[in-house]
This record gives C-alpha cells, sequence and structure tokens, in this order.
C-alpha cells in the first residue's frame, strides 16, 4: 500500500470525509487551550504588559505562513513529477490560507508595534519581507484564476511557485542587505521566540499546534471542494456531449 | 546568416518597425521621472535623495511595458508553432527574444538615465554607478520579464497579470542596484553591491530560458 | 520508409479527441483527412506534428519515433496550420527569408515563384491580401526540404490559379519522394490519394465515465 493511493480524488473524499471532522475537534480543543491559556492565565510581560499576548496568535500565523509556502512549492513538484491532482488541487488550496496567514501576523504584527515601537510599521528586514510574500501569494493565486483550463493553470503555477520560492527566499536576504545597508543595523529587533520564558512557552506551543491544524483542516476543506468543482466540470462536459 | 542572428534581427526590426517596444518604454520612463518632482517638490535636496531610486523604478515599470507581447503575439499568428518545430532549441528562442527585448527597452533607457539623473540633481559622483547599475542590472529584468511573459501567453489581457507576477521577482534586483548607486552618492563603496547585482544578473541570464522554454512547453500542449 | 501511426490517442483538456488512429503513408503518399468540424483533423495534424503531446498510441516517420527521438524526427516535417504565421511589419521577402534563415537555407526566390509572390516580394505583409498571405503561408514550406507536409485547409482564402499553383508543388513534393497529410474540405484531385475519415468522438464517448474526477461514485 502506498501512499500515492490518497491521490485517488475518490480515495483522497473518501479519508479526508473521515479525518475532517476529528481534524476541528483537535483544532477547537487546541486553538481554545492555547489562546484561553495565553489570554487569561499567562501573567503579564514585565515589561511589555498585556501586549505580548498578542503573540500568541501572531507567531503561529506567521509559522504558518512560510510553512503555507513550503507546503505548496512540495505540492507543486509534486504534480510536476508525478501528475496526481489533488496534489496540484492541495496547492491552490492552501494558497488563499497562507496569504489570510500572512495578513494575520502583519497586521497583529502591527497592533503589537504601535504601544512597543510608537509606529505601526517599519520597514524593518522581516517586516519587508512578509509584506513580499504576501505580493507572491498574491500573483499565484491571480494566475490560477486567469487560466480557464485547470491542468494547465496547475502546470503554470506550479513553474510560478518554484520561480517564486528562489526569489522569495533571494528577496529576504536582498532586504537584510538593504536595511543594513542603507540604514544602521535593525534597532527592532522581533526574535523574541528565542528569549520568551516559560510561562508563555507552554500556551505558545498548544497555539502553534492549534494553528497548524487549522491550517490543516482548512486546506483539507478548501481541496474537497476543488475536487468537486473539478468532478462538477468534468460531469457538465459529459453533460454538453451526450 | 545562421537561425540565432535570424530570430534577434527579426525581433529588432520588429521593435523598431512597428513604433513600439522601443521608443513607447523611452518615452514612458521619461514621463514618469518627469512626474517626480511634481509629487516630492522642487527642492533639489530633496530630489537628490530620490533621484537613484526615482529612476531604477521609473526603468522598472517601463521594462514591462511591452513585455506582455513578446511571446502572445507569436502565439496569436501562429509563429510560436513554427519556431517551436524549427531546430532552434526553445531555451535560445527564450534567450534571444530576452537579448531583443533589452537592447530595444533597457538599453535606450541606460542611456538616457544620465540625462534624467542632471533634472533629478543626482550627486555627481553617483552618475557612472547608476548607469553602471543599471546596465548591469536591466538585462535581468529582461530575462525575469521573459518568464512572465512565457507564463501569461495564453491569457487575455496578461499584462496586468503580467506586472503582478513579474514586479515582486524584481525586488533583489532593485535593491542591489539601487544600493550600488545610492551608495556611490552618500560616498560609500558601490563595490559590494555592483558585484552582488552583477552575480544575480548572471544567474538570472543563465537560468530564465530553461524556465522560460518549460514555461512555453507546458502553454503549447 | 514513410509515416507509420499505431494506436494513436490524444486527449484535450481531459476529454478524448482521437482515439485508435491508425494510418500509414508511404514515399510519395499523400493522406487526406476529412471528417466534419469538431472531428479532430486540426489536432490530429498537430500531434503528428510533435506539437501536442499523444495520449498513447506511436508515430514514426521513416522508422525515426518521435516520443524518442524529437529533434530527429521534428527536422524532418513541415507544418502549415491555418494560421500564416506571417508578421505584417514585415514585407514578404523579409517573412520568408527569416523562416529560411532559421531553417539554414538560404535561397527564397524559387519558393517566391512557385507560388506566384516575386511580383509583390517587397510589399508590406498588412497590404497583402488574404490569398496572399495563404500563399506566402505556403510558400514557408519550400524554404527547406522536408519529408513530410503536414496541412491543415491548405486552399482556404486561395483562387483557382493559386490551388493549381499549390497542387503543382504538391506533385512535385510527392513525385520526389515526400509525403504529405492534408485535412480540407476540398478535393485536390490528387492521384493516387489515400482518405482517412474522422468522426466526432464526442458522441461515442459520452456516456462513457473516465478520467479522475469522474470515477468512482462520491460527491
Amino acid at each position: 500500500m502506498s501512499l500515492w493511493r490518497y491521490a485517488n480524488p475518490a480515495e483522497f473524499m473518501r479519508v479526508s470525509g473521515r479525518v475532517l471532522p476529528v481534524l476541528w475537534a483537535l483544532t477547537a480543543a487546541c486553538l481554545a487551550i492555547g489562546l484561553g491559556w495565553g489570554f487569561f492565565i499567562a501573567p503579564d510581560d514585565y515589561q511589555q504588559g498585556a501586549t505580548v499576548k498578542i503573540l500568541f496568535i501572531h507567531v503561529p500565523a506567521a509559522l504558518m505562513a512560510i510553512n503555507a509556502w513550503l507546503m505548496m512549492l512540495v505540492t507543486s513538484l509534486i504534480w510536476l513529477v508525478r501528475r496526481h491532482h489533488v496534489s496540484a488541487l492541495a496547492a491552490r488550496a492552501a494558497a488563499p490560507v497562507g496569504a489570510t496567514m500572512t495578513v494575520i501576523a502583519l497586521l497583529t504584527g502591527a497592533i503589537w508595534g504601535q504601544p512597543m515601537w510608537g509606529t505601526w510599521w517599519a520597514w524593518d528586514p522581516r517586516l519587508t519581507s512578509f509584506f513580499i510574500l504576501f505580493v507572491f501569494y498574491l500573483g499565484y493565486i491571480a494566475l490560477w484564476e486567469a487560466v480557464d483550463e485547470p491542468d494547465k493553470a496547475a502546470d503554470l503555477t506550479s513553474v510560478l511557485c518554484l520561480v517564486g520560492s528562489v526569489f522569495a527566499l533571494l528577496s529576504r536576504y536582498a532586504v537584510f542587505f538593504w536595511s543594513q545597508g542603507l540604514h544602521q543595523g535593525p534597532s527592532l529587533s522581533l526574535d523574541r521566540t528565542e528569549n520568551v520564558d516559560n510561562a508563555f512557552y507552554w500556551p505558545l506551543l498548544v497555539s502553534i499546534a492549534g494553528f497548524v491544524l487549522l491550517f490543516l483542516s482548512l486546506v483539507l476543506l478548501r481541496t474537497r471542494t476543488e475536487i468537486r468543482a473539478r468532478r462538477l466540470r468534468a460531469l457538465q462536459e459529459v453533460e454538453a456531449r451526450a | 546568416m545562421s537561425a540565432g542572428a535570424a530570430v534577434l534581427g527579426r525581433e529588432l526590426r520588429l521593435a523598431l518597425r512597428s513604433g513600439g517596444g522601443a521608443g513607447l518604454g523611452l518615452a514612458f520612463f521619461l514621463i514618469t521621472v518627469l512626474l517626480m518632482p511634481f509629487g516630492v517638490g522642487p527642492e533639489p535636496e530633496k530630489l537628490a535623495t530620490v533621484a537613484v531610486g526615482t529612476l531604477w523604478i521609473a526603468a522598472l515599470l517601463a521594462c514591462l511595458l511591452s513585455l506582455d507581447r513578446l511571446f502572445q503575439a507569436d502565439q496569436e499568428d501562429g509563429t510560436l508553432d513554427i519556431l517551436a518545430l524549427s531546430p532552434l532549441p526553445l531555451e535560445t528562442l527564450v534567450a534571444l527574444k530576452a537579448a531583443a527585448h533589452w537592447l530595444s527597452t533597457g538599453l535606450p533607457l541606460v542611456a538616457a538615465a544620465p540625462l534624467l539623473g542632471i533634472t533629478l540633481n543626482l550627486p555627481a559622483p553617483a552618475f557612472p554607478w547608476l548607469v553602471a547599475s543599471l546596465a548591469i542590472g536591466t538585462p535581468g529584468l529582461s530575462f525575469l520579464g521573459a518568464i512572465g511573459a512565457a507564463l501569461t501567453i495564453g491569457i487575455r489581457r496578461g499584462g496586468l497579470l503580467l506586472s503582478l507576477l513579474v514586479l515582486p521577482l524584481y525586488i533583489p534586483s532593485l535593491i542591489f542596484g539601487a544600493s550600488a548607486a545610492t551608495a556611490a552618492a552618500e560616498g560609500r563603496d558601490p563595490g559590494p553591491a555592483m558585484l552582488l547585482l552583477a552575480g544575480l544578473t548572471l544567474a538570472i541570464v543563465a537560468l530564465a530560458p530553461f524556465v522560460g522554454a518549460a514555461a512555453i512547453r507546458l502553454n503549447l500542449r | 520508409m514513410g509515416l507509420l501511426v499505431e494506436g494513436l490517442s490524444c486527449n484535450r483538456a481531459g476529454r478524448p479527441v482521437l482515439e485508435g488512429i491508425a494510418l500509414e503513408v508511404p514515399d510519395g503518399g499523400c493522406l487526406t483527412l476529412r471528417g466534419p468540424n469538431g472531428a479532430g483533423k486540426s489536432t490530429l495534424l498537430r500531434v503528428l506534428a510533435g506539437l501536442l503531446p499523444a495520449t498513447s498510441g506511436t508515430i514514426a516517420l521513416d522508422g525515426i519515433r518521435l516520443d524518442r527521438d524529437r529533434d530527429l524526427y521534428g527536422e524532418r516535417l513541415a507544418y502549415a496550420g491555418h494560421l500564416d504565421a506571417i508578421k505584417p511589419q514585415l514585407s514578404v521577402a523579409e517573412n520568408l527569408a527569416f523562416w529560411a534563415a532559421l531553417h539554414g537555407s538560404g535561397g527564397t526566390a524559387a519558393a517566391l515563384d512557385a507560388l506566384d509572390l516575386a511580383a509583390i516580394a517587397e510589399r508590406p505583409a498588412h497590404v497583402c491580401s488574404a490569398g496572399q498571405k495563404r500563399r506566402l503561408g505556403l510558400a514557408r514550406l519550400l524554404v527547406a526540404p522536408r519529408r513530410l507536409w503536414l496541412l491543415d485547409e491548405p486552399t482556404v482564402s486561395l483562387d483557382a490559379d493559386a490551388v493549381a499553383r499549390l497542387l503543382a508543388v504538391l506533385r512535385e513534393h510527392l513525385s520526389g519522394g515526400g509525403m504529405a497529410v492534408i485535412a480540407t474540405h476540398a478535393d485536390l484531385g490528387l492521384p493516387e490519394q489515400r482518405v482517412l475519415r474522422l468522426a466526432p468522438l464526442a458522441a461515442r464517448a459520452a456516456a462513457r465515465h473516465t478520467g479522475p474526477f469522474l470515477a468512482g461514485d462520491w460527491a
């Protein structure tokens, strides 16, 4: 029995239909525990006060923003190499979720930054990289929408995803060069997870698990929708020819 | 005349003859730079600080103008089919077309940039570096644009989508190119940025034809 | 050796267009494709040209398999689709000279003469009539020697005189051992003409539920 069995749409629909309710339940539990613990039980930070609590949304969202793109890269490669339709549709399904996570990360970052730095936005390398990532998501989604023929759209978006991955990474390093090349070194560090206190560590971990599960649930749900849309399209074509 | 020279010659002839490509990009470049002082004000000191960025971004946008027709025109009149069947590899075709795009669009911008630099009060030490950064950076823009053009061949009104796909890819080139010229303007060493830009452009020129050709093959079937 | 096609099928956008096509064209042979619109004539020509991938089956030209030796195969054929691949900004001679240079042959004079284009050689293509453009498109076949010609409705917008010239050119190609596959509604009256009739596959394939998204009963 191989993993590729699940690349068959019928098999995928059968299995995902059973898994999805469990995933939703786990998602709800993890998010409730992680966010509830973080918001109401974990102490305020001695420096940042209550604003630190937004970190329980900000950090997981930022992680998923990047991981969603990585998942799209892997599924795009699988489509190009093995031509499994479910893989291509999973990449398509993940894009809007990843884009939304990017927006959440940017917005929560701005809300956190306002009281802490006194500004909603700074052209800090990390903020800028996420902004760029968001633009890459937009281009990817737009290309999917623009191509009529689904298989060709899968082909072309896969190529774009590969090129985009290279340039998203390149941009990240270029942005560090730019920010240090034009200004003094970054005075605002966003690297908070490294020195985070134990009191924040566990609820943060549960929140991250919750976001991972949320992402998986949403992608499965959206992939199921995409598969149904393709089936509908195929059935309509058969109908039109009969 | 070899097959490659034939393609290059024809592309340049078409760019010059249709009154499209070359002239239009240059005119767009001039107008964009002309608009800038209206946006930021006529003070020379203020203009000097935005001169490098303005010239680079205007060049970047001017490069985009004629990109959407790079392969689409050939696909619409059946030329792309015949080219795909010809002995010339598609990779070579993409490279030649991107090169022709740079010669007809990028090169005039490089030539016009120092003149426009004067109007924006660009600091004197930055002139050679601005021209050099554009000369080294813009070929990369044309080759990246060829990838975008190949991806959007079959899309009606693909020009807007092309900008959305291609402009984010221009970010590293823009950062290194503008950094080099800015460093020169501020009396710092423009060397590192310039070397990074040159390396980036070389990598793009070497790899983009393969990606573009792959996208064309996917589009043809 | 000739052209040999066996068990050829082709899907477009997940839908079968050609199925189980078998054909053979010997040296000097000419095959005419007939059938109503949508029967897959143009698709078959594009598959034979290597522009569209076959879903299954083999195509061999002079023993060279399309799927194994693409470049060698491609060097033996010339394709003239329903688009003429003409740049309106260039003159007739410039258009043709480009294709000649691309295929590594110099002379365009013979091709211009054969299709009666010499008189308008310097005319910009955008002022040419539809028939003149068609002749220019067909002249491209003559700039480089090719074993197999694939022609999609070559007589469209040609007048009687031009059709006669096309036939003369075709006869010469065939008598030299060349081959041709032509999709056409017109009767060209070529000697020893073979005909392959294609019927639209849609009616036959409609009832079958194939493809990854149709298999199985789920919703």
